[in-house]
């Protein structure tokens, strides 16, 4: 037939087409002019993603082989979406609030984000789908075949090789296109759309053509039909049960039925169109399948492929311009499917195998997520769809296509309907744990591999025939076929039966047993809760009722009167009757930003969240929630050495305050005493000065008795004040010492001399010569003055009858001792602890001292780098005055 | 008939001044100088009026004042207080515990003069 040429031609066209549409609906997306491809319409049309070429094709030839049995596959999706619409929008609700990119990341993030079983999900997914890709690469040679009478299979390996490399750089070039948080590609939903148009066209127009154009009318069709075999009602209630369920579980778990269903979804309440106009699709796609198949057993010669009869008919009635319409349809389904499953297997490849690998590789190197994991992300998607392909091609090469393709679709329906107890059970039962869900996955995965996808491969294929016949090691109870010896059942049924039903039992059986992590509780209720805890389809929203629970939880979090204040001025800022305020997004966020201030952004995002809904809970908020508490953890401990140390410091400063106060007063006593000492004799001379002045009869003698007071206190005034200035320089520590060499025996002659001199009764001093050989570096006028104010006090205060002085040295090691020894009655005990003090006079001191010698001999030793101190075991008045050895050592 | 005047102070050339003025004045003038026995000496002397200095060896001016107004016989004794340190708070201190008339050093001669005899007057008054 010329017109292979021509085929491949309008094949090339039509692709071209979809490219230029898929390119055009990017780019209006990309300006955001993409309103029209938001529509419920395109929604629906993308889902028919589930009509493939098997269905195209496969659906006449399932109808002339097996009878009305093919409606399961259509009944299976139409009971889904009519009688499952709300679970539907539930798994769409989770999809989009969790931010889901495919049903192995579903799982995943249900089951508290394990990677392991994401890994399973999508080896299950690979293992099921790459022979469901073979059988639409099938579909595309087979049907190509039909146009060729020459070498029917070279044209069909060329047309598979072409199709799978034409359909995978389609997949790359707009599944790969970019990343998207929200994984959704609008150029490949708009052409699979477009597809479901032309795939629907072209099979309504040969079943118009075949109804009213060969077989002569309505009526004639059915009269043909009535009497047809396949026109029975032979209902095999087994296998309409367990392909009613597969159909229907497929729906839902197909990788690619799940990236339109719930990926691609762009609103949630497209659902409720297509929970009404899918089923009307597929009521379409399905209207003429009888009518052909009966014409075509009627009219095709016997032995025709069924499964080409949607082809074959037009053809053999000469008419090659519907017959090409009919090749486009079904190239339609077979590439749409292609296309989405490819793609989504890709999402799940790059997400959950190629990327933890390698971001385990880099780990520690801070892996940077804008940059050059972007590019890793697209070009492991890249290179997992042309890997799906060639793996997709090399099946349909080693399978040697033909019969063992045909049942691949059941077969692959049943591998993925695997994933249906873990998917539903994570829906639906905070209960299930991730344990169950690997535990059921791998036994039921396990199951549909031995007794559905090995034996699928012929007896001889992949299982030896013993294994089929009598079991493995000849255990007859293990046959694949004939599970636990329950024989003759059709193997489908049998497969389906065994692997979900232990599949089912294992999931709730580990799931009782076993007790879900933090992550994956919460995970649990996020996606069985999703309803009360997210929003509606658009942004922050929510009710009065929120309102309150947001209310009890602020109160908690910043104080009740506080919370009662913040929603008391939003609602009058609303215009809300009542206390309560709208939850409006703007008032979320300031809600959530007060709450942040006390908990945390993420935390407060969280708890916001939590009850008004719009962001779930993900594990990224749930670590930043963490990282949060251990922040608040560290503050608050800080918190806590800050308040000990401020204890401490608080202390400090009491004991500071309380010297402060103990120098304040001692300061007030100080002055007191000043003053005192000031005025007394201030007092004399005045009244005396005034008597002098005022008296006129005064005497010779008393005048010069009165003039005299008035000298003395003169000079007691002028001691007391030289003694006061003496003492504050001393104290300031802004005396400039003179440092010079002496004789410690030149010192204290001096001292003697000067001490004692204008004294009447002389006091007897005692010492030895020797002893005070010393040489001394050292201030020599200070220590004098040392010296001449404790000879000035024994001489002054000495009780004794024959008053005596002893001067004695001594060498203490490293230091020297000048004591100075009378023999009255010393210092009262009680008074010697005070006697160093400044004005401490011992009561009854009538020696006219302002009391403040001895304080400045203790100040001037400091400055020498000495001490003096009291003797307690001398009887009479002994101080001893210690000079350091440095000094004296200095001299020599 | 001449009046007794006790003074109570430690420093002999106040001591002495004092005791010119007051005789001139025709004053009989009796001087004590230690606190401790005051209240004793006061008792035996038997003033028309007291001159107690506030700082004293072996009890303070103030005790010594609170005493004798506690005693009946001395409760309306004329008091003239002396004192050296002049705060504020000692002569709030003096005036509760019933001081007739409260000095700083250094005083003038007149001052001294004019509150003995203005004491005495109110004394006779009463």
């Amino acid at each position: 037939m010329a017109s292979l040429n021509l085929l491949v031609s309008v094949c090339l066209g039509y692709v071209a087409l979809l490219f230029l549409v898929a390119a055009l609906a990017e780019r209006a997306a990309a300006m955001g002019r993409a309103q029209w491809l938001r529509s419920p319409l395109v929604y629906t049309l993308s889902l028919s993603v589930y009509c493939t070429g098997w269905t195209f094709y496969g659906a006449v030839g399932y109808a002339a082989r097996s009878g009305l049995e093919f409606v399961t596959i259509y009944i299976g999706p139409t009971l889904v979406m009519i009688g499952w619409w709300w679970g539907l929008r539930k798994l769409v609700r989770i999809g989009r609030s969790q931010r889901v990119t495919s049903i192995a990341d579903l799982l995943s993030s249900r089951y508290g984000k394990s990677n392991g079983l994401a890994i399973g999900v999508t080896i299950l997914c690979v293992i099921s789908v790459t022979p469901y890709i073979a059988l639409q690469l099938q579909s595309i040679a087979l049907s190509l075949s039909v146009f060729t009478e020459e070498d029917a299979t070279r044209t069909m390996e060329t047309g598979a090789f072409w199709a799978a490399i034409g359909l995978g750089i389609f997949a790359i070039l707009f599944g790969t296109r970019n990343l998207d948080a929200n994984e959704r590609h609008h150029g490949v939903v708009i052409a699979v759309a477009l597809e479901a148009v032309v795939k629907l066209f072209a099979l309504i127009a040969v079943g118009v053509f075949v109804v009213w154009g060969l077989a002569g009318g309505m009526g004639e069709t059915l009269a043909r039909i009535d009497v047809s075999e396949i026109g029975q009602w032979e209902v095999h209630g087994g296998r309409w049960t367990a392909i009613t369920l597969l159909a229907a579980a497929a729906v839902i778990c197909l990788p690619r039925m799940f990236q339109v269903m719930v990926v691609e979804n762009e609103d949630e309440r497209h659902l409720r169109v297509a929970a009404w106009a899918f089923p009307l699709y597929l009521l379409l796609m399905s209207l003429f399948v009888i009518p052909i198949a009966v014409v075509g057993l009627d009219l095709m010669p016997q032995g025709s492929n069924p499964d080409l009869f949607v082809l074959s008919l037009p053809l053999s009635q000469g008419n090659e311009g519907l017959a090409m319409l009919a090749f486009i349809g079904g190239f339609s389904s077979a590439t749409s499917m292609v296309i989405v499953a490819a793609m989504a297997l890709s999402i799940m490849i790059s997400n959950h195998v190629v990327m933890p690998i390698y971001l385990s590789t880099r780990s520690g190197q801070g892996a940077s997520i804008s940059g050059d994991v972007r590019h890793v992300v697209l070009l492991s998607r890249r290179i997992a769809i042309a890997a799906i392909l060639v793996l997709g091609y090399l099946y349909y090469r080693l399978s040697g296509g033909g019969a063992a393709l045909a049942a691949i679709g059941l077969i692959a329906f049943a591998g993925i309907a695997q994933i249906l107890p873990a998917l539903v059970g994570g829906l639906f039962w905070r209960g299930a744990t991730r344990a169950g869900a690997l535990a059921g996955l791998s036994l039921g995965f396990a199951i549909w591999v031995y007794t559905l996808l090995l034996p699928g491969f012929g007896a001889n294929g992949l299982l030896p025939a013993s294994v089929m016949e009598q079991g493995p090691w000849g255990i007859d109870w293990l046959r694949p076929y004939a599970l636990f010896g329950i024989t003759g059942m059709d193997t489908i049924v049998h497969s389906v039966l065994w692997s979900l039903s232990l599949n089912t039992a294992v999931f709730f059986a580990v799931s009782m047993m076993t007790f879900p992590g933090p992550v994956e509780r919460l995970q649990g209720a996020q996606f069985v809760n999703v309803f009360d805890h997210s929003f509606g389809p658009r942004g922050w929203s929510g009710s009065v009722a929120q309102s309150e629970d947001l209310m009890i939880m602020s109160q908690r979090i910043l104080g009740p009167a506080e919370a009662q204040d913040l929603f008391q001025r939003e609602a009058e800022r609303q215009g809300a009757r009542g206390h309560l305020p709208e939850p409006t997004p703007a008032f979320l966020e300031t809600l959530e930003r007060e709450l942040s201030g006390s908990v945390g952004t993420a935390t407060a995002h969280a708890m916001v969240g939590q009850i008004v809904g719009g962001s779930a809970v993900s594990v990224e908020d749930l670590l930043a929630v963490a990282d949060e508490s251990a922040q608040m953890l560290e503050y608050s401990s800080r918190l806590e050495e800050k308040s000990a140390e401020l204890t401490r410091t608080a202390a400090q400063l009491r004991e500071a305050n309380e010297k402060l106060t103990q120098l304040s007063v001692q300061k007030d006593a100080f002055l007191s005493q000043v003053s005192h000492e000031l005025r007394t004799p201030m007092t004399s001379i005045r009244a005396f000065s005034e008597i002098m002045r005022d008296e006129d009869g005064l005497s010779a003698e008393e005048k010069a008795r009165y003039a005299g007071v008035i000298h003395d206190e003169a000079l007691r005034l002028t001691r007391l004040l030289d003694d006061l200035l003496d003492l504050s320089v001393l104290e300031s520590g802004q005396v400039s010492l003179d440092m010079r060499s002496g004789q410690l025996t030149d010192v204290l002659d001096q001292a003697v001399a000067a001490a004692l001199a204008g004294t009447t009764e002389g006091m007897a001093v005692h010492r030895r010569g020797v002893d005070e050989a010393v040489a001394l570096y050292t201030d020599l006028d200070r220590l004098a003055q040392v010296f001449i104010n404790l000879i000035a006090n024994a001489s002054k205060y000495c009780d004794a009858a024959r008053p005596e002085l002893t001067i004695r040295v001594r060498n203490l090691g490293d230091r020297l001792a000048v004591d100075f020894l009378d023999n009255g009655s010393g210092v009262p005990v009680h008074a010697r602890a005070l006697v160093f003090e400044k004005f401490a006079r011992v009561s009854g001191d009538k020696a006219g001292g302002a009391g403040l010698g001895l304080a400045i001999c203790r100040e001037i030793l400091e400055r020498l780098g000495g001490d003096i101190h009291y003797l307690n075991d001398h009887s009479g008045g002994a101080f001893r005055v210690i000079l350091p050895k440095a000094h004296a050592m200095a001299a020599q | 008939m001449s009046r007794n005047v006790l003074l109570i102070e430690d420093e002999p050339n106040i001591i002495e001044a004092i005791r010119f003025l007051l005789s001139r004045d025709g004053w009989s003038v009796h001087t004590h100088a230690n606190g401790s026995d005051a209240v004793a000496e006061v008792a035996r002397v038997a003033p028309d009026l007291l001159v107690l200095d506030m700082m004293l060896p072996g009890r303070s001016g103030m005790d010594i004042l609170r005493d004798l107004r506690a005693d009946a016989a001395t409760a309306d004794l004329p008091v003239l207080m002396l004192t050296a340190r002049g705060q504020t708070r000692d002569r709030d201190m003096a005036e509760k515990a019933g001081v007739s008339r409260f000095m700083t050093k250094p005083f003038s001669n007149a001052e001294v003069l004019s509150a003995v005899r203005e004491l005495i007057g109110e004394k006779d008054a009463r």
